[in-house]
């Protein structure tokens, strides 16, 4: 498992983070990696936390078990900050993408002992912008793709367009949201700490 | 040529019974197996597939179903897990032996009670004795090769024995990762045109199939059940050295990792077994003599086979995802070490029940197998031979 990258995602049951980390699996797989994308099933239903995974590694991965010592982790609602250990076994040269508007103070204080690298972004105003509703998955896809750098910013881009032309076949009009959806976020993510 | 693709293990599964194309599937949805049987209608559904597939209401229905089809001549498949392979229970043993051919996709998971849909063996583990193949995977890759051999195996004249491909539910049904698959024309080649040699719908030759068979004959009917369970290991071989030569991936009746030189082994099947082989690698770079013993084919279990495999190391821990609750070890463990004794092998051995009801397997838990098979090596003390591992024991004990 050569140049092993480890993410954990937090979110809220119906917020689809299992399915970003599933697109993000995909991605990754088209660029040539070797990938793992999996959720963490419990009792599920909209609103309770869930976790999900991804492992990306240029050679074959054969680790099969949740992952505790994260590279990176993503937020997906930040309610979940003061319920959820979310910088739980994260690497502190790795990083942590939180979907919020709270001042950098407040997300300082609220993940404590955590010194390494904090970013965030609104994706409720990206997601409401550019496809008219709340669907934080497609910024935050495109959040940790920029701060991984799993891929450039160009490759992801052309990449996801097929990708959605591809799962949106039946309804093309959201292609164009979700694309502008993944071009503001990664613009606008921002680095606090 | 393979295609490069990624599916999940339950994607996997369906995808090699599309390329299958069986006469008949009959299925009932369950967690975690539910969705090979939806992505199978699907298939059904979009013509991609010319198969009859059987809504059926219950497991028992769709084990029924299925040994009706296949002792009417044609090749039937299904998928299940956990309670609705309890549920099929009873007719399990009377497609065994009636020597049908029947194809059954196992995602694991724990058996009620209490309540739970997580994996472990405790399903497969309930009908081991039921005088079908059984064959285990690691990954979403070996789920889907498994499959494309299994009606190749199941169907040879000198098996015909019903036959189960498993894999972990969730763990690896539910994770999307790499896979090679084969080109639909070539799987169709392999897997060959079902011919069977006596069926309910040939009118050239009636016969009665499952009749009453009492104290006269019931007994040799058993025996040529053994027999036939015995002559697969060698069938088995054979069908997988011909799908490596098509593919290039080969398969033996287990899997030795590392196992050559290896002081101190582990044995287990499923997905595991890849966490495990990540552990071997961090241990062999610490100089630690670390190997694995991968089980694909528990039934026939190659008893002899595997004693030998790890006649040379020092110790072995066996680990079971499923507990016998007899008080005296795994059933795993059980087959293990009484091949070893029949075949005069004396290596210290433990067994670990682990990973139920879903409980996660860390690396760090395998390493510390590794570590207290160091330990009895060392002091020479086996110690408690029948051990959990990741049990919270302060609630038990």
């Amino acid at each position: 498992m050569d140049n092993l990258i480890e993410i954990r995602w937090h979110g809220r049951g119906g917020q689809g983070a299992k399915t970003a980390s599933l697109l993000l699996a995909d991605a990754a797989f088209n660029t040539g990696k070797y990938i793992q994308g999996f959720p963490e099933y419990g009792p599920e239903r909209m609103g309770a936390p869930i976790t999900a995974y991804n492992r990306i590694s240029d050679t074959p991965i054969t680790v099969h078990s949740n992952i505790y010592e994260p590279d990176y982790v993503v937020v997906v609602d930040d309610s979940l900050l003061e319920s959820v250990n979310v910088t739980a076994g994260l690497k502190s040269e790795g990083a942590i993408v939180i979907n919020t508007t709270k001042s950098p103070e407040y997300l300082k204080s609220v993940l404590k002992d955590y010194t390494g690298s904090i970013y965030t972004i609104d994706a409720r105003k990206i997601s409401i912008e550019a496809m008219g509703k709340y669907f934080p998955n497609t910024p935050m896809l495109a959040a940790i793709v920029k701060v991984s750098k799993i891929m450039s910013d160009e490759a992801f881009l052309k990449d996801m367009e097929g990708s959605f032309k591809h799962k949106f076949a039946k309804k093309p009009d959201v292609i164009e949201g979700n694309m502008k959806a993944l071009e503001l976020a990664l613009n606008q993510i921002q680095k606090i700490n | 040529m393979s295609i490069r693709e990624r599916l999940s293990g339950n994607e996997a599964a369906a995808t090699a019974m599309k390329q299958i194309n069986p006469d008949v599937v009959a299925a009932f949805p369950i967690t975690p197996s539910t969705e090979i049987p939806q992505y199978f209608s699907t298939f059904v559904a979009n013509g991609a597939v010319d198969t009859e597939f059987v809504a059926v209401e219950s497991e028992h229905s769709a084990m029924s179903a299925c040994i009706g089809a296949e002792a009417a001549g044609a090749r039937a498949m299904t998928a299940t897990s956990a309670n609705g392979l309890s549920l099929m229970w009873e007719m399990i043993y009377i497609a065994s032996s009636l020597r049908l051919p029947i194809v059954l996709s196992l995602v694991n998971r724990a058996v009620s009670g209490p309540l739970n849909i997580h994996n472990d063996h405790s399903d497969a583990m309930g009908v081991r004795d039921s005088g079908w193949l059984m064959l285990f995977s690691e990954n979403n890759q070996e789920a889907y090769d498994n499959l494309l051999m299994a009606h190749k195996i199941a169907e040879n004249k000198e098996v015909l024995l019903p036959l189960m491909v498993c894999q972990d539910g969730f763990i690896t049904s539910h994770s999307i990762e790499n896979i090679m698959l084969e080109e639909d024309s070539e799987v169709k080649n392999f897997v060959g045109k079902y011919e069977p040699e006596h069926y309910l719908l040939n009118k050239k030759e009636p016969i009665s199939v499952g009749p009453l068979d009492l104290q006269a004959y019931l007994f040799e009917h058993k025996a040529q059940q053994a027999e036939a369970m015995k002559k697969a290991k060698d069938v088995i071989l054979k069908v997988s050295k011909e799908f490596g030569d098509w593919t290039g991936r080969y398969y033996g009746l287990f899997e030795e990792y590392k196992l050559d030189d290896a002081e101190l082994a582990i044995v287990c099947m499923n997905s595991t077994a890849g966490t495990t082989k990540f552990v071997v690698d961090k241990l062999r770079n610490q100089g630690i003599k670390a190997g694995l013993l991968k089980v694909r084919v528990y039934r026939p279990f190659p008893a002899e086979e595997i004693a030998k495999a790890l006649s040379h190391v020092k110790a072995v821990a066996v680990l079971d995802k499923s507990d016998s609750l007899n008080g005296a070890g795994g059933a795993l463990f059980t087959d293990v070490t009484s091949g070893m004794y029949v075949n005069n092998i004396h290596v210290p051995t433990i067994n670990y029940v682990y990973g139920i009801g879903g409980r996660d397997v860390p690396a760090l838990q395998i390493e510390s197998v590794y570590n207290d098979l160091s330990k009895i090596v060392e002091t020479g003390n086996l110690g408690n031979p029948y051990r959990y591992l990741g049990l919270k024991t302060k609630e038990v004990m």
